[in-house]
């Protein structure tokens, strides 16, 4: 078997008095979309962030292509990343979509693309622009290469986030609810894209509401509640024949009728 | 003799030296703000990101020199630099009183206390940039030099300049006390002008005009700078 | 350290402490009131009373407080109308002509201040105000006023701050409070740094003071904002 191009062993984390992530475990494949189901709370968003580091798991390992994050204890008992360089290193092989788009307002969209390839990555600025350039016309806003994000529609800046975080040529995409803070009828395009890249093959954990999207594109859905993974299966066993009480409980609620 | 006259660049007018004393201001204030800038910048740094006594020190800083007369603090650098001085060259022995440069005494005084005001410009400024777009710098795997160069310092930068706006004419206005330490600026020209020719209230007035067009102009250009940093910023 | 050269510099310091208070105690009771009538001429959308009230404020504003207190004390002088003027007996002396000024100048600042207090009222109020029939003098005594007043209170501390600051300019023309004593006190000594220090030390006592009650004012004047009351009030 190859090795898988994510992989969380025991993945444990706190927030004061209450226990988000209570020992998950989950090998992603690579050209695997995996959709990470979950009510408000159940920590599927801490997940996706102690993945790239934003949040310090307090147990367990996380593996990235093979190589597993360093740690070491810290003064007050916690734990972070031993290696700030290997993080960092870790993260640029990551493309993370957040929920709020965070693009950086004072540049252009071009800018926000090109700005982690050119000073991350140190790569020629001519070539990133032209990359640039060819994913903003696939995420289809190629005419607003030049805008500040805040002239933008919300469906318009999650494009460009997206296209920032696939400049990076990452291994994995992961994404943050990435159509939870879009008026409704801007969710369509952005789900449009997200589609495009599961079809060409692209690693990617999408944390979502959108159990369409969720049912019609992942490879394997996994629904989180209070901090364990209370079900793992392809999307038909999810979907058609949940097994769990407290699935057919959320589908009810979620899933129109 | 007519205002014009007084106030003009003929052999009997003022003008010239008024021209050369308001360049002073300038400079001084200037040099002040500088120094209040790279000062404030450490001050904004040690309570956002230092260690607790770092943070309560850079606090009490602020604390105090936003609370005493800046005149006191003046004072305390031009005589109290001065008898160090003093005491320092009769140590070397070289008996005699030693002056502090009322030009360095100036500024830095009107510096550190511009760099408390400037420190509060930073952090608020600093709250100001959006928290996600920090997180989505980390998220691309930039270091803290990067991120610190590429992401906060051009927003903390863009969305200090309203607040640096008003700093700088509280540094422009403070300069004026420099005068009781005998630099030759804007006032103290106008002091010596007011005693020669017995017309006080021409020359104070006079000077009134000069700070009122320094910081009609200054002010000008702040919200010019405001603008152009705008770019891409949606207002409310 | 001589530890009793700075207790008996601090007694003497604290005789300057009584005038201090007078003179920011009256020119800011004096200064709110002109304040208010000034936010209100900005305010009337009349530009014959809105255009004068914003011509004082940037004057004002513009200028140091120094130039200002020159420009009272020296420059008036210079005109014989005013010298043979009733006023003549106030403006001779150094107490009125420090008051003058800076109760001229704290109206200017206190303006702006108790403006954006007012602005802060939400128009649906004055709006719900005039559908009750109220009017226009009513509702500003008794919906904006107070409202305004208490979202100008925290500006309004900084100013009172700001003020008990700007009472040591009063030791230029030669008036004892405590800069004044101070001055007095290093060129007897020559003993710079411990004189400014203890008055320092003063002045940030008082303003510690006045922060303190501007917070109890405030905590006072916002019974809205406290905690709503443990049990239901009996229907009366």
């Amino acid at each position: 078997m190859t090795t898988p191009a994510i992989s969380l062993k025991g993945i444990r984390k706190r927030f004061g008095d209450l226990e988000v992530l209570k020992g998950i475990s989950l090998d992603a494949a690579e050209g695997d979309v995996i959709s990470i189901l979950g009510a408000s709370g159940s920590g599927k968003s801490t997940l996706l962030r102690c993945i790239n580091l934003l949040e310090v798991a307090d147990a367990g390992d996380v593996v990235i292509g093979g190589e597993a994050i360093a740690w070491k204890p810290k003064r007050d008992g916690g734990r972070e990343a031993a290696d700030r360089a290997q993080v960092e290193r870790m993260r640029a092989r990551l493309g993370m979509v957040f929920q709020n788009f965070n693009l950086w307002s004072h540049m252009t969209v071009l800018e926000n693309v090109i700005e982690a390839p050119v000073h991350v990555q140190k790569r020629p600025k001519a070539e990133a622009i032209a990359e640039a350039e060819a994913l903003l016309d696939k995420v289809g806003i190629a005419d607003k290469r030049n805008h500040y994000p805040a002239h933008l529609s919300g469906g318009q800046q999650q494009r460009a986030a997206i296209a920032r975080a696939l400049a990076m040529h990452p291994r994995v995409m992961l994404f943050d609810e990435p159509t939870s803070a879009l008026d409704p009828e801007l969710v369509g395009e952005v789900l449009r894209v997200m589609r495009a890249l599961a079809y060409e093959g692209r690693t990617m954990l999408v944390v979502t509401h959108e159990i369409g999207f969720a049912r019609e594109v992942s490879d394997r859905v996994l629904f989180l509640h209070q901090g364990v993974i209370e079900a793992d299966g392809r999307p038909d066993e999810i979907f058609t024949a949940p097994k769990s009480d407290r699935l057919r409980q959320f589908l009810a609620r979620t899933m129109p009728a | 003799m007519g205002y014009f006259e007084l106030m003009g660049f003929g052999p009997k007018g003022w003008g010239l030296l008024l021209a050369q004393a308001t360049l002073m201001t300038i400079a001084v204030s200037v040099t002040a703000f500088a120094i209040g800038a790279v000062l404030g910048g450490l001050l904004a740094w040690a309570r956002l990101a230092g260690g607790r006594g770092i943070g309560i020190a850079a606090e009490t800083y602020v604390t105090v020199l936003r609370g005493i007369p800046d005149l006191l603090v003046i004072y305390l650098l031009y005589f109290g630099g001065s008898s160090v001085l003093t005491s320092v060259m009769r140590w070397l022995g070289n008996d005699g009183f030693v002056g502090v440069n009322a030009f360095a005494a100036g500024a830095i005084a009107v510096g550190i206390i511009s760099a408390a005001y400037q420190s509060e410009v930073y952090r608020g400024a600093f709250g100001a940039v959006a928290k996600g777009e920090i997180e989505a710098a980390r998220a691309v795997g930039m270091g803290r030099m990067l991120m610190f160069r590429r992401i906060l310092a051009p927003q903390i930068l863009r969305f200090a300049i309203p607040g640096l706006g008003n700093v700088w004419q509280l540094a422009l206005k403070e300069s004026a006390l420099i005068s009781v330490v005998g630099l030759t600026e804007i006032l103290r020209q106008a002091q010596v002008g007011a005693g020669s020719t017995r017309q006080p209230f021409v020359f104070f007035i006079t000077a009134a005009l000069l700070y009122l067009l320094l910081s009609t102009v200054s002010g000008w250009g702040f919200n010019r700078a405001e603008a152009a940093a705008m770019r891409g910023v949606r207002r409310a | 350290m001589d530890l009793v050269f700075l207790a008996d510099t601090f007694v003497t310091l604290l005789g300057g402490v009584p005038l201090l208070l007078q003179l920011t105690a009256i020119s800011v009771s004096v200064g709110a009131v002109l304040a208010v009538l000034l936010a209100l001429m900005r305010l009337s959308g009349n530009p014959l009373l809105d255009y004068p009230a914003r011509g004082y404020v940037f004057v004002f504003r513009g200028t140091p407080l120094l130039v200002q207190i020159f420009l009272i004390y020296y420059g008036l002088g210079q005109f014989p109308e005013i010298r043979q003027s009733v006023a003549w007996p106030f403006l001779r002396q150094p107490y009125w002509c420090a008051m003058l000024a800076l109760t001229l100048n704290t109206t200017a600042y206190a303006t702006e201040i108790i403006r954006g207090g007012i602005l802060s009222v939400p128009f649906g109020q004055i709006e719900a105000a005039r559908a009750c029939g109220m009017s226009r003098l009513l509702i500003f005594r008794r919906i904006i006023l107070p409202q305004g007043l208490r979202t100008a209170l925290p500006a309004y501390g900084n100013e009172i701050i700001l003020m008990t600051r700007a009472t040591a300019l009063a030791s230029v023309i030669t008036l004892m409070e405590v800069t004044g004593i101070a001055s007095k006190l290093v060129s007897e000594t020559f003993r710079a740094i411990e004189v400014f220090a203890c008055a320092g030390a003063i002045y940030l006592i008082i303003n510690f003071l006045i922060s303190r009650a501007i917070a109890l004012a405030e905590r006072r004047l916002s019974p809205q904002l406290a905690a709503p009351p443990a049990a239901p009030e009996p229907a009366r």
